[in-house]
């Protein structure tokens, strides 16, 4: 089965052409029915791969497959091909599985949008570009899905595209995306410099050869790291994911949740032979990573559209994931990265059928009480905010606990001590949102209220599935317990660790003990949001009217684009329009036009020697001929 | 007895100057072409010192057919100007400018 | 010798003056035939005597008689009007380069080196010695010139002729 490893990407492919070129004549159930479709069989051939792969004894748990030579040149080689092995393997099971789970759902959700068909036909092409990018063996193949990836977000980030504010949305984040790009470029030129290879498995045998601290390796993995800010919304380059939001709701669940936007921490993960020999990197990943937590974090307290929540909300659970991989705990890194993709994919789709029930609002301020008008969503959401808030036994809660312990354990006190204050935040936060959405008073709009109806079961089951997937998906990695951390046993083949310096080796209790206190923090985040919003419902209004620099100043988002604004795109437009006045239309037209206008102006001139009059025309004969014959007599 | 090469040759250069002037400084159009042959006639004159000068006859053939050239030419010419004359009325040379720009 | 060529040649000079500086043109055409004249007279003191013969024969006697024609043709009765200061520069800038043209051709001549000159030849007369080489070594440019006054004679019949009303 393994040798048809090609056919996962290819699947959603076809559908994409399928879809893309006859979908306007096909009606909507076939058009939906041929991209989940596509999808699901891509999954199907995953979940085949993968039970063949695991009859494979730990130690040859790498296969690659070459489909075709792409460059040959010299000793130069790039390829189409795939690798199988732990880590893309993990990968395409959560990219295939949730993805066939978000077209089912966006069959119902999307029903009486117009474009459908265009819908899917990007859907398919986006799943094919994320398949490609986490199942290819070298960075050049990666990369190809890397771009991929970033064209089909901004195609369905600008889906509404008559409406100014999704075009704009969808133009910035591919603008920001290239940004990182540029830098992931530079990456792979300075790879294939060092090493004369693009290949994964070349590279990262060359690699081990270099001393701890090699000076070319820090540079490619920061380059290659600045990629992933740009891809991962990380600080700097994050501010194109909240407005991402634009985009239709699925959208958001399956790439800024689940999908693309990991990429990044998947990209860490892969390399993380060659992030291994750089701790001047390590320490960038993870400082960058904590510090977007709690930046996101403390934006997400004020917002009260419910996907922008949601937004800063992921862009705070990836920094977890780069911290984790900052401080070397690359498997809990991508643990996270599972359970997330399961929990907020849940908590996006659920926003959606909130929306859906709701006519489309999303303002918080607008909802109130819906428990008892959506049961499936309001259960399966809570699950989801139960998971993310890293409560024991959801799957949130391993996952995040094990990225605590590792940053305080393996890294510094201080990440430990942001991390734990993000996590106070983020259980605080999501559970506003809970509470403002599903609890309270009902502070709906009549003519809504009439409306408000639970979702049809091709979007509920899919809520469903999720859902069990958020309370049983922290199993694979119990810790302490010998040979239970599945996850880690089966991940480790894929992951350079790091060299520790003393391997500090803690004790059960202790670690026992950080359980507890990590669960003591969610609860009282639980319990401070039960406060804010149910308890006392004016809290929040007279808190924000007692610190309002604070309050203005997260509720802006700390106006970071509107410093950016100003400090780089007001500057580049300026220089922009002055290369354009000054240097093309003064300059290059000017020099271009100006010799015309100096022949016109010459030959206005010259022309007056056409006298008509003949003895003028003698006179210059004979002034030729007394030149030419003075010269030649002369010489 | 012989008369030098060099008087011949500056009496031809004198005939020739007349010449250029008449041509670049009369408006009729008649005393232009008799300008010229004048030219051509002090051309002559230096061919023939130059054939004495040699003793050798070739000189003189050359004069011979200038001679007969100068004489199509001034027919020819001679049935522009008439041409000319019927046509514009003029037979001043620097009325004939149409080809001015 | 050298006296008679002074003199024809001061008559050729005055009459070539007169030519260019009379303001009726049939004076100018007069004075011409003298100019032509004098020329042949030299041409004589060099030994030429068949080409003086053609040159008053043809010359003087056929296309001076063209040009008297046309004169009277065109029946030019008033002397021309020579003041014109729209083309005074012209009229300078022709006299200062014909006094260029002068010092440069005699600057040439004078710069020329001659090789020596020859020994009279025994024997035949001017014209036979033209005779014998027009028909020899230059018969093609003889036969050439005879095509070359045929068009002249075409070309001068069809400019002139009246159109048929």
């Amino acid at each position: 089965m393994m040798d048809y490893v090609w056919l996962i990407p290819l699947f959603p492919f076809v559908g994409f052409l399928i879809n893309g070129l006859w979908g306007k004549n096909l009606s909507k159930n076939v058009v939906g029915t041929i991209g989940s479709l596509a999808v699901g069989l891509s999954f199907l051939v995953t979940v085949a791969i993968f039970l063949e792969f695991l009859k494979l004894p730990p130690g040859s748990r790498h296969v690659e497959k070459v489909i075709y030579t792409w460059m040959s040149s010299g000793s130069f080689q790039a390829q189409v091909a795939f690798l199988i092995d732990p880590l893309s393997l993990i990968m395409l099971l959560i990219v295939s599985g949730v993805s066939t789970l978000i077209h089912i759902y966006s069959v119902s959700y999307m029903h009486d949008d117009p474009g459908f068909y265009r819908f899917f036909t990007y859907l398919n092409l986006f799943v094919c570009a994320m398949l490609i990018l986490v199942g290819a063996n070298n960075f050049l193949l990666m990369f190809v899905g890397w771009e991929g990836v970033g064209l089909c977000s901004y195609l369905l980030i600008g889906y509404y595209y008559e409406k100014q504010s999704a075009s704009d949305a969808g133009k910035k984040a591919f603008v920001v995306n290239r940004i990182g790009d540029f830098g992931f470029l530079l990456g792979i030129f300075l790879i294939f410099w060092t090493f004369g290879s693009v290949n994964f498995r070349e590279v990262f045998a060359l690699a081990a050869q270099y001393p701890v601290g090699a000076g070319v390796i820090t540079a490619i993995t920061l380059f290659l790291f600045l990629g992933a800010t740009g891809k991962s919304a990380q600080l700097p380059l994050y501010t194109w994911l909240p407005d991402a939001m634009e985009g239709p709701t699925p959208v958001s669940a399956l790439i800024h949740a689940a999908t693309m936007v990991t990429a990044g921490v998947y990209m860490v993960a892969r390399c993380s032979a060659l992030y291994s020999l750089a701790p001047v990197s390590l320490t960038v990943v993870a400082t960058i990573g904590a510090a977007t937590a709690i930046f996101a974090a403390t934006i997400g307290m004020a917002q009260f559209d419910i996907k922008r929540v949601l937004a800063y909300s992921t862009v705070s659970q990836l920094g977890y994931m780069f911290l984790a991989c900052g401080v070397g705990a690359y498997v809990s890194g991508i643990f996270h990265l599972m359970t997330h993709a399961f929990f907020k994919a849940l908590l996006f789709l659920g926003s959606g059928s909130v929306m859906h029930g709701l006519s489309g609002e999303l303002d918080m301020r607008k909802m109130g009480d819906l428990k008892k008008h959506m049961p499936i969503t309001y259960w399966t959401f809570l699950l989801a905010t139960l998971a993310i808030a890293g409560i024991f036994p959801f799957a949130g809660f391993f996952s995040k606990d094990e990225i605590l312990f590792h940053s305080l354990v393996d890294g510094k006190i201080i990440y430990w001590g942001i991390a734990t204050a993000a996590a106070f935040i983020t259980a605080f936060y999501m559970f506003r949102a809970v509470f403002m959405t599903f609890h309270g008073e009902s502070r709906v709009d009549h003519h809504v209220a009439h409306h408000i109806h639970e979702s049809p079961p091709l979007m509920t089951v899919p809520l469903m599935i999720l859902a069990g997937l958020s309370v049983v998906g922290g199993f694979v990695g119990i810790p302490l317990i010998e040979g239970a951390h599945v996850f880690r046993d089966f991940l480790a083949p894929s992951i350079t660790p790091v060299v520790h310096h003393a391997a500090a080796h803690p004790t059960a209790t202790f670690e026992v003990g950080m359980m507890l206190f990590s669960m003591g923090v969610a609860a009282l985040g639980i319990y401070t949001a039960y406060k804010f919003y149910i308890l006392m419902p004016d809290l929040p209004t007279i808190v924000s009217e007692k610190f309002p620099t604070i309050y203005d100043l997260i509720y802006h988002k700390y106006y970071v684009d509107e410093i950016y604004d100003t400090t780089v795109v007001e500057p580049i437009k300026e220089g922009s329009n002055i290369l354009w006045r000054q240097v093309d239309e003064k300059g290059i037209d000017g020099v271009v036009n100006g010799s015309a206008g100096i022949i016109a102006y010459l030959s206005a001139h010259l022309r007056k020697l056409e006298t008509g009059f003949v003895q003028n025309y003698a006179l210059a004969i004979l002034l030729g001929v007394v030149v030419i014959t003075g010269y030649l007599v002369g010489r | 007895m012989v008369v030098p090469v060099s008087y011949y040759l500056a009496l031809s250069v004198a005939l020739f100057a007349l010449g250029v002037i008449g041509v670049l400084i009369r408006r009729n159009v008649l005393v232009i072409m008799m300008c010229i042959e004048m030219m051509l006639n002090a051309v002559n004159l230096a061919f023939i010192g130059f054939a004495d000068y040699f003793k050798a006859v070739d000189g003189q053939m050359f004069v011979f057919f200038v001679m007969t050239v100068a004489a199509a030419e001034v027919a020819v010419g001679l049935a522009l100007i008439v041409a000319i004359f019927r046509n514009r009325g003029t037979m001043y040379v620097d009325e004939l400018n149409i080809l001015k720009w | 010798m050298e006296l008679i060529f002074f003199v024809l040649g001061g008559v050729a000079l005055i009459s070539g003056g007169l030519v260019v500086f009379q303001r009726h043109p049939l004076r100018s055409a007069l004075w011409l035939i003298v100019n032509f004249f004098a020329v042949a007279g030299i041409y004589l003191l060099a030994h030429a005597e068949f080409i003086a013969a053609i040159q008053i024969i043809v010359y003087a006697g056929a296309i001076m008689v063209l040009f008297l024609f046309v004169i009277m043709l065109l029946n030019l009765r008033q002397p021309e009007e020579e003041l014109r200061f729209l083309h005074l520069g012209q009229k300078v800038g022709g006299i200062i380069l014909a006094g260029f043209t002068v010092l440069l051709l005699i600057y040439t001549i004078t710069r020329v080196a001659l090789p020596p000159g020859k020994a009279l030849p025994p024997g035949l007369g001017n014209t036979e010695s033209i005779a014998k080489l027009l028909f020899t070594d230059y018969l093609l440019p003889f036969e050439v010139t005879s095509v070359l006054l045929l068009v002249a004679i075409v070309g001068a019949v069809v400019l002139a002729k009246t159109r048929l009303k």
